[in-house]
């Protein structure tokens, strides 16, 4: 299996990562071991088999509607990067 | 004191030979001389010890003691502690002050155990030899008496260190494809993944969430007991969390052996184990049919494609998971972001390492259109098949035992070019989380001077049959009584 | 060219819990920013989430009162993308297994005919954070109160071929959430949302047109306007035989403009996979039916009992049977009278003119359903005529007094209906008009006599200062001069 370079270009942008042109070949070899690594998986006979999204099979439980968080902004706000008048701020957005 | 395990101290603390002040100070002493040369820990919080150690000693002498009271303990930096910098290895995270407890942290800290900083670790807890931590790589205590700088495993690799070099008697750690059984294995100490949702995820970093599982790591399974009787347990904040009743491990310890059923899964015995390591699980083995156990081939079909699975689910449910570190609320952020997107993609880039950005791509990669069939849920097909298999296999014995690493402890920078080399490090660790099953890691033997780990493998919340035969193979061999050089 | 309109529509609706979906925090309106955003809501590290049973509740009762089918197993996933108002870069939404399954909703058109529209299926989801643009030194101020707030996405079929149904659907679901109170229904808040898929096709064609999706409506007026809008964005360009772009398009109704927002999602690929933090949710026939015992009447059951009970007409009954708190004003003032068609009349007339006049709604009216029913039996009665209700009304509104019986009291607007002073005025009216009762007597013709009674109303009702029953002088007068 090999990844292209526009496919690793494509992952960047839905990763939110900036690549380096540099760093891209390197990439290439490095993701396209790991999918033929990956690829393993379709030598193997998955008919009539259920996914597996969990080891046990549980099911959820439920919350009670009850309020049980109180007001931390001062605390939660000390460790952020930028905020102003209780907002996090952040480079203008463009609807 | 520092070559006495947490039972012992314990007991020593409660006859008053030593208090936990005094305690506390020595491990102190032992991480700031020695640490430098294993770079174990990420902080050490000397200050916040030696007050909880003080007020340890006043609850012992006000009669108010449990078997943890002032035992100094060490947490892996994955776990959230409120007040105390949680980095997870990571750049991302370096100025991360949580204002909360992770549940398992709350737990230690309600048990009255004395946190001495916060251990090195693999960035976001990918990799297999603590090499991609932001805080620089850990090296291994074995081996060094040679000149040899070797890599103490990972993700957890700062707690089987610091637990090696006796700079703390315990440590938590966390296991997603083997963290916790490599580096123990590694390290030549012992320790416990549990069952998945045995132990609450709240407050635990998350790499892949339905593999990730907090356990246990200390030199003996005895105190690997003590451990997860205070880890263990229903978490109403951890959906993922079982609801059962946890029972005292320390009870079972002692049953006999006799009658054990072994399991040998003859895929784990393979030509990726050196003979080396495979006279020495042969040797373990022998010990427990001398102890009463019989002992069976069995099979695990589809475990080859345990890597395969997992280099599909972890990734892809880490680029989910590690979305959430863009420079806004917490945590790196780039300077001067030109635009939204500069601020994302250049906080991402210049906060994380090579490992955690190939992983994500991967995983990204994995989830997009038109792949999504193809890999996640041919590998979540494939996860049901490599369960299934362990579900027969405990049909037909009690525990299965393996080797933890197809080899000893290498050389740092050796596998850190290829990371599909570094993978396969985990080839026999990797099925088990894919399954959820628990299962140790125990010291069996040296090869080359280093330590060899003995993988025993559990069905389902079987952590008191698990611990009971790794304390009885204790008691006949000292292998974990070995101090590296 | 003759064309169909298609319109299907996605409704956002914000469930009224206490709680947010995956987090004890408060879903209160209007705190100071952040206030309400816990770790969890924040996505701090190692927090996980766990879901609220009232959501899951009150999707279930929409379910059912939208005749639809539960999901019995329902599946959370993530949807992934980076935007700052989503804290996980992630929303997790249901994809393909949702707590509601298919159901469907009648609506009533204007013409009194009436439409099925069904319902694709709803999901339940979490809410985004805000964004706010006011400008902080160019930077954009980010509000998560509202991120995790519990939504159900409610997804219609392409059922609709115009605005008005459209329109009307809107309106009957709003009705429909807000009676089962699992929404409080203020728009303005945005608790509901609209988006609007809109194609067009030649008209009888069977294959449907590429469609645009306008997102965001939050008005029943602008998705008026925005549909109008749409409809001939879209013939203009087929008509000059252009081509639709499947796109999203923002619609500005100040301005009454919309534009794409295809830029935006160009690069999206939302990347869905199940929610490995949490477990599948299983809905047993117990939890079914304890959502079942809590719904209150529906609208369509209330128009079938109102049309019952009050004999009243199929339109009268929708009017009043939509909105619930309309039907209990209605139902409190009809319990204080008999005459349940009057107390619609009323209800639906002079109130809801005067609600409209000052745009309120009806819990913000001045005056209770049980004044304005003894108002009505004070007319039903003949103690006031209904020139003197009107004023009755306009004194009750206004706060003067607080019940009718003193108002018509002091303001003098008891009728006259005591038969023995009635005659008397009529027998001295009369004697005052010899000829135009001599005129009366000589005429033949019922029709003009009919017509000429009315010449001696003037001088009956002046005479009794205007609180005379015009009904029984007109009795009195036709019995004595046809004597």
């Amino acid at each position: 299996m090999t990844i292209s370079r526009e496919d690793i270009e494509k992952v960047a942008v839905l990763a939110r990562i900036r690549l380096d042109e540099e760093q891209i070949p390197a990439l290439e070899n490095d993701l396209g071991n790991i999918l033929s690594l990956v690829d393993q998986l379709s030598a193997a006979d998955t008919n009539n088999v259920e996914p597996l999204a969990h080891p046990l099979d549980a099911v959820q439980r439920l919350r009670a509607d009850e309020v049980t968080e109180t007001n931390q902004r001062e605390a939660f706000q000390a460790i952020a990067p930028a905020t102003e008048s209780g907002l996090y701020l952040v480079p203008r957005v463009i609807e | 004191m520092h070559n006495k395990s947490v039972a012992e101290l314990s007991r020593e603390l409660e006859s008053g030979k030593i208090s936990s002040v005094e305690l506390t100070r020595e491990f102190l002493d032992r991480i700031k001389a020695e640490d430098r040369q294993y770079n174990s820990f990420i902080t050490v919080t000397e200050d916040q010890a030696l007050a909880d150690a003080k007020t340890a000693d006043e609850q012992r002498a006000a009669g108010k003691a449990s078997v943890w009271t002032g035992v100094p303990f060490a947490h892996k930096d994955i776990f959230c502690t409120n007040g105390v910098a949680t980095t997870c290895g990571s750049k991302m995270l370096a100025n991360f002050v949580p204002p909360y407890d992770a549940t398992v942290t709350a737990n230690f800290r309600a048990a009255g155990a004395v946190c001495l900083g916060k251990t090195n670790m693999d960035e976001f807890a990918m990799g297999s030899s603590n090499e991609s931590s932001f805080f620089g790589a850990v090296t291994n205590p074995w081996g060094l008496g040679n000149g040899e700088k070797r890599v103490p495993g990972g993700s957890s690799g700062g707690s089987a260190a610091a637990i090696a070099a006796r700079l703390v008697p315990a440590a938590t750690a966390t296991d997603t494809g083997g963290s916790i059984r490599q580096p123990a294995a590694l390290c030549g100490v012992t320790g416990l993944k549990p069952t998945y949702g045995r132990v609450s995820r709240y407050g635990m970093i998350a790499f892949a969430s339905s593999l990730d599982q907090g356990g246990t790591m200390a030199r003996t399974a005895e105190d690997n007991a003590l451990m997860l009787n205070v880890m263990a347990g229903f978490d109403p904040k951890d959906s993922t969390c079982v609801d059962r009743a946890v029972p005292d491990y320390t009870a079972t310890l002692n049953e006999p052996l006799k009658g054990l059923r072994i399991g040998l899964p003859k895929e784990y015995f393979s030509d990726q184990l050196s003979p080396a390591m495979e006279q020495q699980v042969r040797n373990a083995v022998k010990e427990y049919e001398k102890l009463g156990a019989t002992v069976k081939e069995v099979s695990l079909p589809h475990a080859k494609l345990a890597i395969a699975a997992y280099y599909v689910i972890a990734p892809a449910e880490a680029s989910a998971n590690l979305s959430r570190f863009d420079g806004v609320r917490y945590g790196y952020r780039c300077d001067n972001p030109k635009d939204l997107n500069d601020l994302y993609t250049r906080t991402r880039a210049e906060g994380f390492g090579g490992e955690v950005k190939r992983r994500i791509l991967v995983g990204t990669y994995a989830l997009s259109a038109g792949y999504f069939d193809a890999y996640y849920l041919k590998a979540q097909k494939v996860r049901r098949l490599i369960q299934q298999d362990f579900v027969n296999a405990f049909n037909e014995v009690d525990v299965l035992m393996s080797p933890v690493t197809p080899s000893p402890a290498f050389v740092q920078g050796e596998k850190t070019s290829d990371p599909v080399t570094m993978y396969l490090e985990d080839v026999f660790t990797i099925a088990v989380n894919l399954a959820g099953v628990p299962a140790m890691s125990v010291p069996a033997g040296f090869v080359d001077g280093l330590p060899v780990g003995l993988q025993i493998i559990g069905n389902y919340f079987e952590e008191a049959r698990l611990l009971n035969a790794a304390h009885q193979y204790q008691q006949v061999t000292d292998w974990h009584q070995k101090l590296p050089q | 060219m003759q064309w169909d309109i298609v319109i299907g529509l996605e409704i956002h609706v914000q469930l009224a819990t206490k709680t947010k979906i995956f987090s004890g925090s408060s879903t209160a309106f209007g705190a100071e920013p952040n206030t309400q955003a816990s770790a969890v809501d924040l996505a701090m590290p190692g927090t996980l989430p766990v879901p609220n049973e009232q959501a899951f509740r009150y999707a279930v009762m929409f379910g059912l009162a939208v005749n639809a089918e539960i999901g019995r197993r329902s599946v959370f996933d993530r949807k992934n993308y980076f935007y700052p108002d989503l804290p996980k870069g992630y929303q997790t939404t249901q994809l393909d297994h949702p707590i509601v399954g298919p159901g469907f909703v009648d609506i009533d058109l204007e013409d009194g005919s009436s439409k099925r529209v069904r319902i694709h299926h709803a999901h339940l989801e979490e809410d985004a954070g805000k964004s706010l643009h006011e400008d902080f030194d160019g930077m954009t101020g980010i509000d998560l109160n509202r991120a995790g707030t519990p939504l159900i996405e409610i997804v219609t079929e392409p059922d609709m071929n115009s605005a008005e149904e459209a329109v009307a659907f809107a309106k009957k679901l709003h009705s429909l959430v807000s009676s089962i109170g699992i929404c409080d229904g203020d728009m303005s808040q945005g608790s509901l949302r609209f988006d609007v898929n809109i194609s067009l096709k030649p008209k009888g064609s069977d294959e449907l047109g590429t469609r645009t999706e306008t997102k965001n409506l939050n008005s029943f007026r602008f998705m008026e306007q925005a549909i109008a809008h749409e409809v001939e964005r879209q013939m203009d360009i087929l008509e000059d035989g252009g081509r639709i772009i499947q796109e999203t398009r923002l619609y500005n109704g100040d301005r009454d403009e919309s534009r794409s927002m295809r830029s935006k999602e160009e690069a999206n690929d939302y990347r869905y996979f199940p929610c490995p933090d949490l477990l599948p949710v299983v809905i047993d026939d117990a939890f079914i039916e304890s959502a079942r015992d809590l719904l209150p009447e529906l609208p369509d059951e209330r128009k079938a009992r109102f049309k019952e009970q009050y004999g009243l007409n199929d339109y009268d009954a929708r009017l009043l049977s939509d909105d619930a708190r309309i039907a209990a004003f209605f139902e409190e003032a009809v319990g204080q009278g008999k005459d349940a068609k009057l107390a619609a009349n009323w209800v639906l007339g002079e109130f809801s003119a005067r609600l409209n006049a000052e745009d309120k709604t009806v819990v913000q009216a001045p005056i209770t359903g049980s004044q304005l029913g003894q108002l009505v039996a004070r007319i039903a009665d003949n103690t006031v005529s209904s020139s003197g209700a009107k004023k009755v009304f306009e004194a009750l509104w206004n706060g003067d007094a607080d019940n009718a019986d003193a108002i018509i009291e002091a303001q003098g607007l008891k009728q006259v209906s005591d038969t023995g002073a009635l005659e008397q005025m009529v027998d001295e009216v009369l004697a005052g008009m010899p000829d135009q009762v001599a005129q009366y007597q000589e005429e033949a013709d019922p029709k003009k006599q009919k017509k000429m009674l009315g010449g001696f109303m003037g001088p009956l009702m002046k005479a009794s200062k205007g609180q005379g029953n015009p009904k029984l002088f007109n009795e009195i007068l036709v019995r004595k001069l046809g004597g």
